[in-house]
């Protein structure tokens, strides 16, 4: 019997660590493959040129035009996405910090908001966008990534702004400071550090995303000069030149993977850096 | 100076509530654009047909979203399964084996899971899953497949909902008390009797409502599952055939869908199913995850 319970033990720990060995390989091999791949067909040409002529059948060129624009794409949502959020977060934690279960109810929406797929916000985007007589362009991919981000941002700022102490806010109002001096001077500068995280976070979902722009971004071999302009982004020149029977654009699709991995990598080690210099 | 104080709080404070409102109101209008764009559909398509009919041929106005729904299922329902052995033992043994420098090395790469885009998922999924679904796993079942198949997407889905899943499920362990586990552990039980009935009792509500967050999260996917699930209009028959999923059929057709009459519609109720079903699942797992913090 003892030995039954021992063996049992011993088991699922080798168990559970080799699961969590694999969870890490499965990382490294993702990251392997694709460099393995893509690397002879990175270079510096690649990611310094907009496509030229007959870039599409593997001729000179690289993919400029889509690195710029997830750029520009991903700036503009987080701004836009900011601007939005912002506000709404040091609402719910200075206007309604009294009204607790409002508080609650609201917090649980956005978390319900924060499941619904890229795709569905694509789709949504592109109803508006025939509503509005708008054609495919930045401007409508930026709404609809901001639109995606802003929950996630929301969350994660009020998760920032809930640890600030009661006592701060009751400090401000007895120095004679109106809600709004509280909440733009006391509250965001206290904030601020946290919120450079929930940034870099909507900014990952944002760069990395393709369901949610593939309606509304369209595709250009130019960097988009206004918002009116169409844009490439990475995912989708990724997506679309894999779909290519020629074997050199395919090879530039993993070096592209390789491009948007190293990005999103970098912002996340970047946002957990932050993290702990703000937890010490 | 102290009335344009006041104006500038008056008007901060109207600017404040009107971004939340507008925020709130977000759903509702993403569900009634839906609603509405979808809804020539309905007038001569009974809802009934629309989702239990499988005969999809869109030039004849036949919108049959059968096929469509059961590929999505296959494939989140396989990814799911891969998933509750490999998340709740690596969460186990994370919280409860490991030494506490493990649990520091592993966050940074859930969250570089995370942060992965979709689209690299289906690139690592082309060259890594389909070969080795369709040259060594089908052979080896004596079945013909190109790899394109239910169970390419369902393992690439499975690897995707890994972070997701495990960082819920660190939460939940996180959560159970520690004097539980050490009454436990004083009376004699072994460390793996404490967390099978102990732990795994106690975050009960938090481990299967990880999961259905999971499962909603998986259903939803689109790039990943469309570069690796074969796109074949067909109910499927094994794991090894190729299917078509609900976002891949949106993301696929938008193109050629202003072409065709009613197709922007069917296409249309397609994220609007989407929406719903996946907002339904949220709603209850959520509940129940509030639920349980209230306890």
């Amino acid at each position: 019997m003892t030995l039954r319970r021992k063996l049992e033990e011993k088991i699922f720990r080798v168990l559970s660590a080799l699961f969590t060995l694999i969870v890490v390989l499965v990382l490294v091999h993702i990251i392997w493959s694709i460099v393995e791949k893509g690397m002879s067909s990175l270079s510096w040409q690649m990611i310094s040129q907009e496509p030229k002529g007959g870039f599409y059948f593997g001729k000179e060129g690289g993919i400029l035009n889509a690195i710029a624009g997830s750029f520009y794409l991903a700036v503009a949502a987080t701004v836009l996405a900011f601007v939005i959020s912002l506000p709404v977060a040091l609402f719910m934690n200075i206007y309604l910090i009294k009204y607790q279960r409002l508080l609650i109810s609201i917090r649980f929406f956005l978390d319900v908001l924060w499941g619904v797929p890229s795709i569905v916000y694509g789709a949504f985007g592109f109803t508006l966008m025939m509503y509005f007589g708008l054609r495919n362009s930045l401007g409508a991919a930026t709404l609809t990534v901001a639109a995606m981000i802003a929950p996630i941002m929301i969350r994660a700022m009020d998760e920032v702004l809930k640890t600030i102490p009661i006592g701060l806010q009751e400090a401000a109002y007895a120095l004679g400071s109106t809600k709004t001096e509280t909440a733009y001077k006391v509250f965001f500068r206290e904030a601020l550090p946290g919120f450079a995280t929930a940034i870099l976070l909507a900014f990952g979902r944002g760069i990395g995303d393709a369901a949610s722009v593939l309606f509304t971004a369209g595709y250009t071999d130019y960097i988009p000069r206004s918002f009116g302009e169409p844009t490439a982004t990475l995912p989708l020149a990724i997506f679309f030149q894999l779909g290519s029977p020629i074997e050199e654009v395919q090879n530039r699709a993993y070096a592209a993977a390789i491009v948007l991995t190293f990005i999103v990598l970098c912002i996340s080690v970047a946002a957990r850096l932050l993290y702990r210099l703000r937890k010490n | 100076m102290v009335l344009s104080r006041r104006l500038v709080d008056n008007l901060s404070s109207k600017w404040m509530l009107s971004c939340l409102i507008f925020c709130l109101l977000l759903p509702l209008a993403i569900g009634t654009g839906l609603v509405l764009k979808s809804f020539p559909l309905f007038t001569n398509h009974p809802l009934g047909s629309l989702i239990f009919s499988s005969n999809w041929s869109p030039s004849d106005g036949q919108f049959g979203f059968w096929p469509f729904i059961l590929g999505s299922l296959w494939v989140t329902i396989i990814a799911i399964i891969i998933c509750i052995p490999l998340c709740l033992l690596a969460a186990i043994y994370l919280t409860q084996f490991a030494p506490g420098w493990m649990l520091k090395f592993m966050r940074p790469v859930i969250d570089i899971l995370a942060g992965i885009p979709s689209v690299v998922y289906g690139v690592w999924g082309l060259l890594v899953i389909v070969p080795f679904v369709g040259d060594k796993l089908a052979p080896y079942f004596g079945v013909d497949s190109l790899g394109y198949s239910i169970l390419a997407g369902g393992l690439v889905l499975a690897v995707m909902s890994i972070p997701y899943i495990l960082n819920m499920l660190l939460e939940v362990f996180r959560q159970i008390p520690v004097e539980l586990g050490e009454a436990s552990l004083s009376l004699g039980a072994t460390k793996w009797e404490t967390i099978k009935h102990v732990f795994l009792r106690k975050g009960s509500s938090g481990i299967i409502s990880a999961y259905g967050l999971g499962f909603s999260k998986a259903l939803g996917e689109t790039m990943a599952v469309l570069m690796v699930v074969g796109n074949v209009v067909q109910i499927p028959q094994s794991v090894f055939d190729a299917g078509y999923t609900l976002p891949a059929l949106i993301a696929n057709n938008y193109g050629e869908m202003m072409s065709i009459p009613s197709y922007d519609s069917a296409l249309m109720f397609g994220a609007l199913l989407l929406f719903v079903i996946i907002l339904l699942i949220n709603v209850i797992f959520r509940y129940i995850i509030y639920k349980s913090e209230l306890i």
